[in-house]
């Protein structure tokens, strides 16, 4: 193909044509409101990259790449798994039990809580699936329902069991020093969280593409009785799929709280709104799962620059998250058209 | 803790209301088989707007109307995708709900100058039955939308089942094509009640920070909206079932609120209403799935 065809079909691909037109109805919504967008948007760019904001970027994608794993998942196995803060905060809360209570030797201090804290994320999840392959409850729905009794019983564990005493902040004591993530470099928002969620990934889109596994989990999401007919034990598959994206979102409660500040904070894992900017980044990778780290880093630096703009140009920074919304209705209604288009 | 008392039915009423309202708008749209899933998006929404309006007006009906018509317009959203493209109606939903929690928090900011919550003594809350002359117990405090909302159940039920209107979008639900073959707009009919949904879900909303309560805060919904998907979910196409099963929300959040008040941390109380809606959910399911296996015995 040659280099303008190639440019051509980047150019025309649902992501791009869905970012940009959310950007021009943010644009518009920013006039409406009277914010200047030529204020706005260098403010955004720094807040995300300039003036040492990239660590914090950094930090935020890690957590948000682990979360589009823990919905683009299921999501590959036909299973909507919007749950993703339920089971977040299950993992962090483990994990910060974990490293506070159990006495554990340098390095199993570190990898243990990381574990646990999949653990838990993972049996949240997969509560779903049953409810969702024998009962036809689905998972969209009950994902959403366990969530938020998940979220309530983080919170009560690290407002009473779990609570740094005399303090009356909700939030557990520092963790001790050997279960802090090892930092790389110099700064300690940079961490082995970063490599580790990346090698995930990699093995993720691995197993997607080229194992047994992949390909039932796939099978499983685009027709159900095709693959039950073709041998495929879907209910397992819904099941590993489910508990596999709960696994990561665990995971990655687990690495926001081994990380700075090194502690449980009630609402810290769940305010940034990692769950729903990794849908949006997913839904945005239109079922290109090589496209969704990509689609994180776009979406975390709207994200991360959102506050910085809110710091510099007083536009609130809720105005990413109306972005965000607007990316995944009109990454739908393309889907839509472009099925339509004779071929 | 007494739960026979008036005060406590009352309580139970209340939490139903802006539930049963959104509810009901989602049982139109599943008799219309339309997947509506942003009921919670479109609650909010209209929580908003009718803070807005009321503040910005001084009058809590024009608050009520406009959150009914912002209300709409936001749920055409859903229809033009959704029904018009036939776009995935669950993408589009979730995209949504994410729009109204950003849109309302933005909002929020750029009207009253701060997020979290806004109340003020300016802001008109809808009147209780009681200052209208209704003094009954278990009424006499709550706002006119709420037997509004308990007669749509009834007039919900009439129109599905005594009506050539009500009985042809069930057909449009139930087969698409033959309801297509008969001459009927199926889209038309799609279209229609996605917008009643919306005007619904404005009144919920309204009746939630005009009715329940007199201020706007950040994410009000909480999940209402949902619960109301579920309520949906349990109740096929039957308004009585679906009131049955809003009230059974309403027992949970109004008894987690009594529950607070005897010592127990907040957190269950918040968690109740979640726990009980999956509960009931998981028992129906169940029991239609024996009733299934009998009938295939």
């Amino acid at each position: 193909m040659s280099a303008p065809a190639v440019a051509h079909r980047v150019v025309a691909s649902a992501p791009v044509v869905a970012v940009a037109g959310a950007l021009l109805l943010t644009t518009l919504v920013m006039l409406v409101v009277g914010v200047d967008p030529a204020l706005a948007y260098p403010a955004l760019v720094r807040g995300a990259v300039l003036d040492g904001n990239l660590e914090y970027t950094v930090a935020a994608f890690v957590p948000t790449l682990g979360m589009a794993l823990a919905f683009a998942l299921p999501l590959r196995a036909g299973e909507f798994n919007l749950g993703g803060d339920g089971q977040l905060a299950a993992g962090g809360v483990t994990a910060a039990a974990v490293a506070l209570l159990v006495p554990l030797p340098p390095g199993a201090a570190v990898v243990l809580p990381l574990i646990a804290g999949a653990v838990a994320g993972g049996l949240v999840a997969v509560v779903a699936a049953p409810l969702s392959t024998r009962l036809g409850i689905p998972a969209i729905v009950s994902t959403l329902l366990i969530s938020a009794p998940a979220v309530s019983l983080a919170s009560y564990l690290v407002r009473f069991p779990l609570a740094e005493p005399n303090t009356g902040i909700a939030q557990t004591p520092p963790l001790p020093d050997a279960a802090h993530l090892p930092a790389l470099g110099g700064s300690g928002y940079l961490t082995i969280g970063l490599p580790l969620i990346a090698a995930l990934t990699a093995l993720w889109l691995y197993a997607d593409g080229r194992t047994v596994l992949g390909y039932e989990i796939r099978a499983t999401g685009q027709n159900r009785e095709f693959a039950r007919y073709g041998g495929v034990r879907v209910g397992r598959v819904a099941a590993l799929a489910l508990a596999g994206g709960g696994a990561f979102a665990g995971l990655s409660g687990a690495l926001i709280v081994l990380g700075p500040p090194h502690r449980f904070v009630d609402g810290a894992l769940t305010a940034p709104g990692y769950t729903f900017t990794a849908v949006a980044a997913v839904l945005l990778a239109s079922a290109r799962p090589v496209v969704v780290p990509l689609t994180v880093a776009l979406l975390t630096f709207l994200q991360v620059g959102g506050q910085g703009m809110e710091r510099e140009a007083g536009v609130p920074s809720q105005l990413t998250q109306i972005v965000q919304g607007l990316i995944i209705v009109i990454v739908a209604v393309l889907a839509t058209l472009r099925a339509r288009r004779p071929r | 803790m007494n739960v026979f008392e008036w005060s406590f039915l009352a309580g139970v009423l209340t939490a139903t209301a802006p539930v049963l309202l959104a509810a009901l708008g989602g049982l139109l749209c599943q008799v219309a088989g339309v997947f509506n899933i942003a009921l919670e998006g479109q609650l909010l929404w209209g929580a908003f707007v009718a803070v807005v309006v009321s503040d910005l007006t001084g009058s809590a009906w024009t608050g009520v109307a406009g959150a009914v018509a912002a209300t709409v317009v936001f749920s055409a959203l859903l229809s033009g995708p959704a029904v018009a493209l036939r776009a995935d109606p669950i993408v589009v939903a979730v995209g949504l709900n994410l729009l109204a929690l950003g849109l309302t928090a933005f909002l929020m900011r750029q009207i009253f100058g701060s997020g979290g919550t806004y109340s003020s003594p300016e802001l008109a809350g809808l009147p209780d039955l009681g200052e209208l002359g209704l003094d009954v117990p278990v009424l006499r405090e709550q706002s006119p939308l709420v037997p509004v909302a308990l007669l749509l159940v009834a007039v919900l039920a009439f129109w599905l089942t005594r009506t050539r209107s009500g009985l042809r979008l069930r057909a449009v639900g139930q087969h698409l094509d033959a309801a297509q073959a008969v001459g009927l707009r199926v889209s038309g009919y799609q279209h229609g009640v996605t917008l009643v949904a919306g005007a619904l879900c404005g009144l919920a909303g309204a009746q939630l920070s005009l009715g329940n309560v007199t201020l706007f805060s950040e994410g009000m919904s909480a999940g209402r909206g949902w619960i109301a998907v579920v309520a949906v979910m349990l109740s096929g196409v039957y308004p009585g079932r679906l009131l049955l099963a809003c009230l059974l929300f309403g027992v949970a959040e109004a008894f987690g609120f009594r529950l607070q008040g005897a010592g127990l941390p907040q957190q269950a109380a918040d968690a109740a209403p979640y726990v009980i809606t999956l509960a009931a959910l998981v028992l129906a399911a169940v029991a239609r799935r024996r009733r299934r296996s009998y009938e295939h015995a």
